[in-house]
């Protein structure tokens, strides 16, 4: 019996935790293991260490690699710039429209990932008063926001700035707004009290939440498919037209691998940077709630 | 100028919401839109057509079926398998607990073009499993577990003990304690959990782009026709969708609110020996997320 309720967590886990072996870290193995590949569609492919699919698809698509790094980290930025003073509003400005205004911030989410975007295409098409408006107050060039590189940005930063704003207000809403009152009592100016106070208090959900927007941004094709031209490609595009028309399986692969190391390469640099305890601050406590 | 350095995060919050809602009220307005050619992108005039005949094409109705046949079974998978993870990190500690956590967190870190590219290489080497809607269900199975997870722990972390003890202690067997006590308190949370996964479910593209084979979803069925112009049925039903889910979400909130004061009132009255635990625990619903 005693021995029957120590198997019993392994009991529960078994089916969920198989299920996350084998189809997701098995196929990361064969992900790496495709891009060894070599062949084409034509000849067959087999698996004979071919490590040049690796320097071959990075010499060849070095531009979509680093447009996907510089695009996906203005998209963040722009939503920190964009999400803070929206959280900020939410956490201590709203009163009784807090859950109002916390609604319409995942509204998105309510309809299709792939209509907001071509909802997108409707506001920038050329005929749009929106960018009309924007080309009397002379910000666009040639009187064009569609296919340009803002115009992907600005569909990366709408369609991420939920996973932003949610973060970052759920690390405001903790902060305690007598701290604030009492470092404006001693005379500390609203300037350095949020420098002082309110940002590192907040620190774990900027960490958050840039994380969480850069990394999905990074990978992702749908905007710069929609709203992007030729030469606004990232590298999400090359990956899945290599994946699925091209049919270049062990090059597709390479660059998903070489993608994820990248990724994985930039958040460690980026949680080194702004100190672990910020980012495990938030996930240590419901995990550890009963540890 | 002094005012507006006094509400200035106000008005940049105000656009922000601007921002946020602006794409949804074009898509609302462009499914009353009358459009000259196949493009509906630009304003032509109103009319109710085309809510009229919402359902009048066939491929969009097959993949809007579809759709829902793969998010009902996923959701029911992801839903069964995730509550069982939850009911075991937070009900046990055993050998492997902090793998089986980052196991949970990984998949949610994951862009979607790495899962769908990496299910894609398996399913191309192994060559077992044809890619179709099976294929499909494999994979929206895998990346919903993790949410579910996340959602129903949340639940369990709050919840008061004290209630499965006494049921214990009025002769309960551990299996009607589980379905009579345990069950009906984190039902809030598993049916959220399911919600939930119903939506990923039902919006993915990326990871279906990748592992669909033929067959069609309504995310899919969407970026196919893009490129020849998108009928406006489809802002019809992505309209009708927004309401259903916006009810439903509505329907949830209250229904856990109730669930809540259920909760709280209970324990007071049924364990009076412990009279000083059930403010113990958080409120739950405060972690729903």
């Amino acid at each position: 019996m005693a021995g029957g309720r120590r198997l019993t967590p392994y009991f529960l886990l078994g089916p969920g935790i198989a299920w996350l072996i084998v189809f997701f870290v098995i196929p990361m193995y064969f992900m790496g293991r495709l891009s060894l590949y070599s062949g084409t569609l034509e000849t067959g492919f087999s698996f004979d260490w071919h490590w040049a699919n690796f320097s071959d698809s990075l010499t060849l698509y070095d531009e979509q690699f680093l447009r996907s790094f510089i695009y996906a980290g203005s998209a963040t930025v722009l939503c920190l710039l964009i999400g803070y003073p929206l959280a900020y509003a939410i956490a201590f400005k709203a009163g009784k429209w807090r859950n109002a205004l916390l609604f319409v911030v995942i509204a998105p989410f309510f309809t299709t990932y792939l209509i907001r975007t071509l909802a997108w295409e409707t506001i920038l098409s050329d005929q749009s008063p929106v960018v009309d408006a924007l080309d009397t107050v002379g910000l666009t060039s040639s009187g064009r926001v569609l296919a340009t590189g803002p115009a992907v940005i600005a569909g990366l930063t709408y369609n991420f700035l939920p996973f932003m704003v949610l973060p970052l207000y759920a690390s405001l809403e903790r902060v305690d707004e007598r701290l604030i009152e009492a470092a404006t009592d001693l005379y500390a100016s609203a300037r350095t009290a949020f420098r002082k106070l309110t940002l590192p208090l907040t620190m774990p959900g900027i960490v958050a939440g840039t994380l969480l927007t850069f990394i999905p941004a990074v990978g992702d094709y749908v905007n710069a498919f929609f709203l992007g031209g030729p030469s606004n490609k990232m590298i999400g595009n090359t990956i899945q037209s290599l994946y699925l028309t091209q049919r270049d399986y062990p090059a597709a692969a390479a660059l998903s691998f070489v993608l994820m190391a990248g990724i994985l390469a930039i958040v460690f640099i980026y949680i080194r940077f702004a100190g672990s305890e910020a980012l495990m601050g938030e996930e240590a406590e419901p995990a550890g709630a009963r540890a | 100028m002094s005012w507006l350095r006094r509400n200035g995060i106000s008005v940049v919050a105000g656009l922000a919401i601007v921002y946020m809602l602006l794409p949804i009220a074009v898509i609302i307005w462009f499914s009353f839109n009358d459009p000259a050619g196949k493009y509906n992108f630009t304003w032509v005039g109103f009319t109710l057509e085309h809510w009229k005949n919402a359902f009048s094409i066939p491929e969009l109705n097959d993949a809007l079926l579809t759709s829902i046949e793969l998010a009902a079974l996923a959701t029911l998978i992801a839903t069964v398998l995730g509550t069982l993870i939850a009911i075991a990190l937070v009900r046990h500690s055993f050998f492997g607990r902090r793998t089986a956590n980052f196991l949970i967190v990984i998949p949610m870190a994951t862009p979607e073009i790495i899962m769908g590219a990496s299910l894609l290489s398996f399913f191309l080497i192994l060559n077992i499993f044809s890619l179709g809607f099976q294929t499909l269900l494999i994979a929206h199975v895998m990346f919903c577990i993790s949410f579910v997870v996340v959602v129903v722990r949340s639940r369990l972390i709050g919840f008061d003990r004290s209630l499965e003890e006494a049921a214990r202690d009025l002769g309960a067997d551990a299996f009607t304690t589980f379905r009579k006590v345990t069950l009906p308190l984190l039902m809030p949370g598993i049916v959220g959990a399911a919600m939930l996964s119903f939506a990923l479910s039902v919006d993915d593209f990326v990871v279906s782009n990748f592992n669909s084979g033929t067959t069609v979803t309504f995310p899919l069925y969407i970026f196919g026709a893009a490129q020849r112009g998108i009928p406006v049925e489809v802002n019809v039903i992505a309209t009708i969708l927004f309401a259903v889910t916006v009810a439903a979400m509505g329907f949830t909130v209250w229904q856990q609110r109730r669930a809540e004061q259920l909760a709280a009132v209970r324990p007071e009255q049924e364990t009076e020996p412990f009279a000083g635990t059930p403010a113990f625990p958080p409120a739950p619903g405060t972690a729903g997320g």
